[in-house]
């Protein structure tokens, strides 16, 4: 199998903050493979080093066969990005950033004025594409930066968290892009995000990173069957229960709380199931005016890999301010 | 390929100077304006015997080129700035663009602002009734000289951005530039100074031979000595600010 | 919020002011300007241009540092108060005022308070440019009421400067309202008799000197340093007029900026 990405060992040091500390991966062309992580656990710091913008402190890797440190040209011109910040200049338009960015890529006079038309077709942009990028929304800031990456045709696209801030209709259309890059394009696409639900619809495999080291990798559905316990959630219809509820589910296995009505147990074993807590729940004489059973998610997979959930995570980790 | 990213990258630093008014407006009127005001106010100036010229705003109409020369240089450097504080430069760098190309073009559109900046500034002039002594060849050689120093500013910005990747500390440094203005023989000849120490600091102060190469063109005609001196110092300020800003830029743009 | 009207509007004012004095203290970029500007142009003139002083008719016994120390103190009152007004813009663009609107019961005291950190600010200032000028020898000819007068009429420049930097900034709201701040004043002041008395200079410029309020502002503070005070009572009600004036169009541009939302 041809690989897109090839990752050994891969540190990158910051000071005294090691960024990324020692990670091992492999991404098969065409695949995307979602890189999942709260905020500051080295996502970022690793596309920043897999896309050639930093060195790596040790370890090795290699995109598009070339490697990042020795054909940084090389592995530049097979690769596109889109990083954090859109990163586009206020007062250009659409066109003319695509007009800047096909120049610098030495794309002909000729093709330049196809290509940016075709991409803006592609991502919607065609009818704003003479306005100034300041008037532009944040998803059709993203839509254009998704366009710049793809000028020149590259094989590999790294997308750093590129729906963060947009609104659902806006992630949704991004989506399908990205799955039609890989579908039909055979673009192989390396995805930082920080949602659970892109990685589980978009990703083919998926990485769970935290401090800078790989927790857990896989299929999602393969990760989720790995933990394989589902959650039953139950609110009282007496708040005054809740005390007694709590000791019931207990029984079940290890309690979490939803939200501030309901609590819910993470079945332990194969040998319970809804059924027996229902029974229970009667026992007892515990009404509820809610009961939920919930499929394992990726931040049951994180929290059983870490201890932490996937929200809560994102505050402990120290911010790297300025990746360069 | 190099010419077309130079030319791509000159067109966009161009383009985004004309669309920023802020940026066009005030360094075509606060120099003018400063020197109309000096013109006046220190006229009496004329009357020191040893005073160079009858005509305040000839004596004077140098300082624009290099007034203007300092605003190219905080706007081109704040772009500069911009770009790297919201990742464009990244965006740049994951492109086939050279370094070199970066800086050339940023170059281009402050060598274009400069140059359009100085015909301003040489019309007012002869609006307002200045002979220029070394005519129209002087003329050409005042556009020239202050395209270099235009150059070679603009260039001091771009390692100021490229060093800070700040805005803000680029606009903090402008007051800093302004006193390498005041300290030199702006507003009189060095040689009628009678603070000893101020001509002093006005004499090693660089600002002070570029000054006196377009003043002297506009009130002498051809002095060599002063020409020399005056493009021996603005080609020194594009060598040294073009090497620092080489520098600058290998280190922010610290790709494989 | 309890407590006496006085007391409230009172507290608003120290909190505006303590802010923006701390901000202005600890950022050198908003420090070092202020402070250096004023030092170099004094430096540049005095060093530069004495040699004016000898030109026939210019009759000003304190000797051109005291000279210019007046100028270069009146300017330095102006461009206080009109860095203080970039800090409001700045405030305005950030969403910061709106901040303080919806805290503060009463929000003229909101200027009151950023008028307070300017003459904080400019009272350093004024300080370290006096004991620069003492220190190069500066004749001070005056006696210590005429040095009061001095520092006074400089504190109404301020006052002045402010308010009108203050009103452009709380109608524009946006730091590009900066040239808009920054050029009447300049303009108003590089028109009074900077560089030599009134009766050297000629043409247009001793036209629109004699007009201008800066002029007489400039004639009472060299008067008071050299000990032979003049046109003090035109320049002192001149002053005060303006000042309440610039006040008045301060407050006026607080309550447009209400009117939008901050």
């Amino acid at each position: 199998m041809a690989y897109g990405i090839e990752v050994e060992g891969l540190v990158r040091v910051f000071k005294d903050i090691r960024a990324v500390d020692g990670i091992d991966l492999v991404v098969a062309e065409g695949e995307i493979y979602g890189f999942l992580g709260p905020n500051g656990a080295g996502k970022s710091t690793t596309v920043h080093v897999l896309t050639t913008l930093l060195p790596p402190t040790d370890g090795t890797a290699r995109v598009a066969g070339f490697d990042v440190v020795s054909d940084g040209p090389k592995v530049r011109a097979a690769i596109g990005a889109a990083l954090q910040e859109a990163a586009l200049d206020p007062l250009l338009s659409g066109r003319e950033h695509l007009r800047l960015q096909t120049a610098l890529h030495g794309i002909t006079k000729h093709e330049r004025k196809q290509r940016s038309d075709d991409l803006l077709e592609r991502v919607g942009l065609t009818a704003a594409a003479d306005r100034k990028v300041r008037t532009y929304s944040g998803g059709m800031k993203r839509r254009l930066d998704l366009a710049l990456a793809l000028v020149h045709g590259p094989r590999i696209l790294f997308l750093d968290e590129p729906t963060t801030g947009l609104d659902p209709q806006s992630r949704s259309a991004l989506w399908a892009e990205v799955g039609r890059l890989a579908q039909e394009d055979g673009v192989t696409v390396f995805l930082t995000t920080q949602y659970l639900e892109e990685a589980d619809v978009l990703a083919d495999r998926v990485g769970i990173i935290d401090h800078g080291r790989i927790v857990a990798e896989g299929t999602p559905a393969a990760l989720k069957a790995e933990i394989a316990h589902p959650t039953v959630e139950a609110i009282p219809a007496d708040p005054e229960q809740r005390p007694k509820l709590a000791r019931i589910l207990e029984q079940f296995g290890e309690l979490t709380q939803v939200s501030p009505k309901s609590l819910a147990v993470r079945l332990s074993g194969d040998d319970f199931g809804l059924a027996d807590v229902v029974r229970a729940l009667d026992a007892a004489e515990v009404h509820v005016e809610h009961l939920q059973l919930h499929a394992p998610s990726l931040d049951d997979v994180f929290l059983a890999k870490t201890g932490r959930t996937l929200e809560g995570a994102g505050s402990e980790q120290p911010e790297i301010a300025d990746v360069t | 390929m190099t010419r077309l990213q130079v030319a791509s990258l000159a067109r966009r630093s161009i383009l985004r100077t004309l669309r920023q008014p802020a940026y066009v407006l005030p360094p075509l009127l606060f120099p003018t304006l400063l020197v109309a005001v000096n013109a006046a106010g220190l006229r009496p100036s004329t009357m020191l015997q040893g005073f160079p010229t009858d005509s305040f705003l000839a004596f004077a109409v140098a300082v624009p080129f290099i007034q203007g020369a300092l605003f190219a240089t905080m706007n081109a450097g704040t772009d500069l700035a911009r770009d790297i504080q919201n990742g464009f430069l990244n965006r740049l760098a994951l492109t086939p663009m050279r370094g070199s190309a970066l800086l050339a073009g940023h170059l281009a559109g402050v060598i274009v602002m400069g140059f359009v900046q100085s015909v301003f500034y040489l019309a007012f002039a002869l609006a307002f009734g200045v002979d220029i002594a070394s005519g129209p060849a002087g003329a050409v050689m005042i556009l020239v000289l202050a395209t270099l120093i235009s150059a070679g500013f603009g260039m001091l910005g771009a390692f100021m951005a490229l060093r800070t990747g700040s805005g803000e500390s680029i606009q903090a440094f402008f007051p800093v530039l302004f006193i390498f203005l005041f300290m030199s023989s702006m507003n009189a000849p060095r040689n009628l100074m009678t603070v000893d120490w101020f001509r002093t600091v006005a004499t090693i102060n660089p600002v002070s031979y570029l000054i006196e190469a377009v003043r002297s063109l506009v009130i002498t005609g051809w002095n060599a000595e002063a020409l020399l001196l005056g493009f021996a110092v603005a080609l020194g300020l594009i060598i040294v600010s073009t090497v620092v800003a080489s520098h600058a830029l290998h280190v922010r743009m610290t790709r494989t | 919020m309890s407590g006496s009207p006085w007391r409230a509007y009172r507290s608003v004012a120290l909190g505006v002011a303590w802010r923006t004095t701390h901000n202005a203290f600890t950022t050198p970029n908003i420090l070092i300007p202020s402070l250096a500007f004023p030092f170099f142009f004094f430096a540049a003139f005095v060093g530069g241009l004495s040699q004016l002083s000898s030109l026939p008719g210019f009759d000003f016994p304190a000797g051109y540092t005291a000279f210019q120390f007046v100028f270069v103190l009146l300017q330095s009152a102006a461009f206080g108060g009109v860095f203080t007004g970039f800090g409001i813009a700045r405030d305005f663009e950030h969403g910061f005022a709106r901040r303080l609107m919806l805290a503060a019961p009463y929000r003229s005291a909101i200027i009151v308070g950023y008028g307070l950190a300017a003459l904080a600010r400019w009272a350093l200032t004024a300080t370290l440019l006096t004991i620069v000028a003492l220190i190069l020898r500066m004749d001070v000819s005056g006696s210590g009421v005429d040095v009061v007068g001095l520092f006074f009429l400089a504190l109404l420049v301020n006052i002045c400067a402010l308010g009108w930097s203050a009103g452009v900034a709380t109608r524009l709201r946006t730091m590009q309202a900066g040239p808009a701040m920054q050029m009447p004043v300049f303009l108003i002041l590089f028109f009074a008799p900077v560089y030599v008395p009134l009766t050297l200079l000629s043409g247009w410029i001793h036209t629109v000197a004699t007009f201008n309020p800066v002029t007489y502002f400039l004639e009472a503070g060299r008067g008071f340093i050299s000990g032979e005070p003049e046109y003090v009572a035109g320049a002192f009600a001149t002053a005060l007029c303006l000042g309440i004036l610039a006040a008045f169009w301060a407050v006026r541009g607080m309550r447009r900026a209400e009117a939008a939302g901050g």
